[in-house]
């Protein structure tokens, strides 16, 4: 099937007092209907600039596209001009943030947000948009919908502020909904609420779907492929199942093994990965891992590896084979 | 279990924090119950977690615990001694004896001062040390916490999130403690650098018998550090056992769902699993529901769980719960 969204080398840098910070550095990833994929990394690895850029919100200055394309049904985002762009986004390519207190307005009902996209893209009058509005507060499981069409946001709870955002993404019944770690700030009972109903929508409505986290827990539930971001680059990608039972990239080896596990328990020390995540403004010639890397071979310390099929469907930036330790 | 030596009791303990209306005169209309009746023990030189949702009153337990909060009733007794009846000097003297580590490592130290300042602090107000014993006893903390003893004239700004709690971690050690309260210490870290400070944890513990009360919401890192696990839920305890028990044969219906909540990192295993999923949010603590606090979302309440509150009872040697249904 053709992908539905499709980077290609996204180079993205922001210029600050201290120097150029290279957030992202060439990714390319691509998604098709009905698929997940799963965008993991530390925070800091470019995984929220990435998709930022597909709905252009990354402000320029500081931020520079700075080489890359966004293909969405084959034309270029990155290309088109900002009227244009609006007509797209929000409407065939939606977007949960991670935080639903900061992107909510406080001094709209959360019904008049929903209605908005509603109004703006599909030129409903407000009395549809209400309808609509309170149909789509249903659909997220918001018990009593008509009352709470007109609740503000801080009226909400947490995981009902984050139901709130969903319903307002899907307002306009998006082709691609992308979600920046949606329920990171949730409690593990509500993320588990927000995991399910997000999957369930998936599989009714056909969406392609990019989900961001560090919580490879999610992932391994909900994505189909994933993709694995290191200061800025792409490490590894992989479908989920692969990923997990057979990890290449020395970074995606190691961030399995120091995840304690809530169904087993062993009395052995977690393996931990030495150093700190990397700094984007200063970094170094080689590999971005080899300060922290437990595989390093002499070639990593001066050349960047380049992403590269190992197997079908999956592909890694490493010089090392880890089942071995040499050089591949 | 006989053998073990009960470091810290926490007998019925509530605390209450008042809600006030009017400016002038101020009237009390309500209390939030943050903690409302709880009673555990923490053995020596074990680790007890303490687990459950945001807003469940874990951190206020341990801060009532240290007497950080004065608890509305209730007893805490530290190694026989009543600390709810401490108070001035006796009670600074006791505070040597029990540290605590802070959740956001950005927020707990002082920008101003520098790294050996704030290590410091607790020999100073205690008056452990003389100046020059203290300046070397700072540089030991800092290697003790795999930092470089160089550092200690550096400020906080200087340090990454991982660094800084490894430098909250010294403080708290710095007066000897038998007794650290860790507050979320790793939930505010990157995954790559959780272990290590968990790892840093655990070797401490080890080498100065401490005893730990772990607070925390990451149900696998706990599984992973704690010898003895408590649920809580909207400011009571509903669940206290071994590790190994609770999380294999968890008996209260919140512990259930709240472990089939967690993520596995295992597409295989984590997709196959039933989970029970709870309808809706957890009410309010001003106002809690009536008997069972959990009987709204609880998937096999009966009629009871409305009207009575249920005891706190020892199903099996160490396994408390407190259900109608069990």
């Amino acid at each position: 099937m053709d992908p539905l969204l499709e980077l290609q080398d996204l180079v993205v840098h922001f210029h600050t007092l201290d120097g150029v910070v290279h957030a992202v550095n060439g990714a390319s990833y691509a998604v098709t209907a009905g698929q997940t994929l799963g965008i993991v990394g530390e925070s800091g690895c470019g995984k929220s600039v990435s998709v930022l850029s597909v709905m252009r919100l990354i402000p320029e200055p500081p931020g520079e596209i700075v080489a890359g394309r966004v293909l969405y049904r084959g034309q270029d985002l990155l290309r088109l001009d900002k009227l244009h762009v609006q007509t797209i986004r929000g409407k065939e390519i939606a977007m949960v943030f991670q935080d639903p207190m900061t992107s909510l307005n406080p001094v709209l009902t959360i019904g008049q947000q929903i209605s908005e996209t509603m109004v703006v893209h599909e030129g409903m009058d407000k009395r549809e948009a209400r309808h609509q509005a309170i149909k789509l507060l249903e659909t997220v499981g918001i018990p009593q919908p008509e009352d709470r069409y007109s609740d503000y946001p801080h009226q909400f709870s947490g995981g009902m502020r984050q139901r709130a955002m969903i319903a307002m993404a899907l307002s306009c019944h998006p082709n691609v909904l992308i979600a920046d770690e949606p329920t990171t700030a949730l409690d593990v009972t509500i993320q588990a609420q927000i995991v399910d109903l997000v999957k369930d929508l998936r599989d009714r409505l056909g969406m392609a779907m990019i989900w961001i986290t560090h919580d490879l827990g999610v992932v391994a539930e909900l994505a189909d492929r994933v993709v694995v971001m290191y200061a800025g680059f792409i490490v590894e990608e992989a479908d989920v199942f692969t990923l997990f039972e057979t990890p290449c990239h020395p970074y995606t080896l190691a961030l399995l093994k120091s995840l304690p596990r809530v169904d087993s328990v062993s009395n052995e020390k977690l393996a931990t990965i030495r150093g700190s995540p990397p700094d984007c403004l200063h970094l170094p010639p080689g590999c971005p891992f080899v300060p922290r890397c437990a595989f390093v071979v002499e070639r990593c310390q001066r050349e960047n590896p380049t992403l590269q099929h190992i197997a079908s469907g999956h592909k890694i930036a490493c010089w090392v084979d880890v089942t071995t330790g040499r050089e591949r | 279990m006989s053998d073990r030596q009960v470091l810290v009791s926490v007998q019925g303990l509530r605390k209450y924090f008042p809600i006030y209306r009017g400016i002038v005169f101020q009237t009390q209309v309500g209390a939030v119950k943050a903690v409302d009746d709880i009673t555990f023990d923490v053995y020596r030189g074990e680790t007890l977690g303490l687990v459950g949702e945001s807003g469940c009153g874990k951190t206020t337990t341990g801060r009532t615990i240290l007497q950080l909060y004065r608890p509305t009733t209730g007893r805490v007794i530290f190694d026989g001694i009543d600390l709810t009846t401490q108070k001035g000097e006796s009670l600074r003297k006791m505070r040597r004896r029990m540290q605590m580590i802070f959740q956001d490592p950005f927020a707990s130290l002082n920008s101003r001062w520098t790294i050996s300042r704030i290590v410091g602090e607790p020999m100073r107000i205690h008056r452990l040390y003389s100046r020059a014993e203290q300046i070397e006893r700072v540089e030991e903390l800092l290697e003790l916490v795999q930092l470089d003893r160089m550092h200690v004239n550096r400020y906080p700004h200087e340090f990454s999130g991982g660094q800084r709690q490894r430098i909250g971690v010294a403080r708290a050690l710095a007066s000897n403690p038998d007794f650290i309260v860790c507050d979320e210490p790793i939930s505010a870290l990157d995954i790559s650098i959780q272990a290590q400070v968990v790892n840093l944890l655990d070797d401490l513990q080890e080498r100065f018998g401490l005893t730990f009360l772990f607070i925390a919401h990451d149900l696998s890192m706990v599984r992973h550090i704690c010898d003895r696990v408590a649920v809580m839920y909207l400011g009571v305890i509903v669940e206290l056992a071994d590790r190994g028990e609770l999380y294999d044969h968890p008996q209260h219906p919140y512990t259930q769902a709240l472990l089939s909540a967690v993520p596995i990192p295992d597409p295989l295993k984590t997709r196959a699993r039933q989970r029970v999923i709870l309808a809706g949010d957890p009410p309010s603590p001003v106002n809690p529901p009536g008997g069972c606090r959990f009987h709204p979302r609880c998937p096999i309440a009966k009629d009871c769980c409305a009207i009575e509150i249920p005891a706190w009872h020892e199903i099996s040697p160490g396994h408390w719960i407190a259900c109608h249904a069990v």
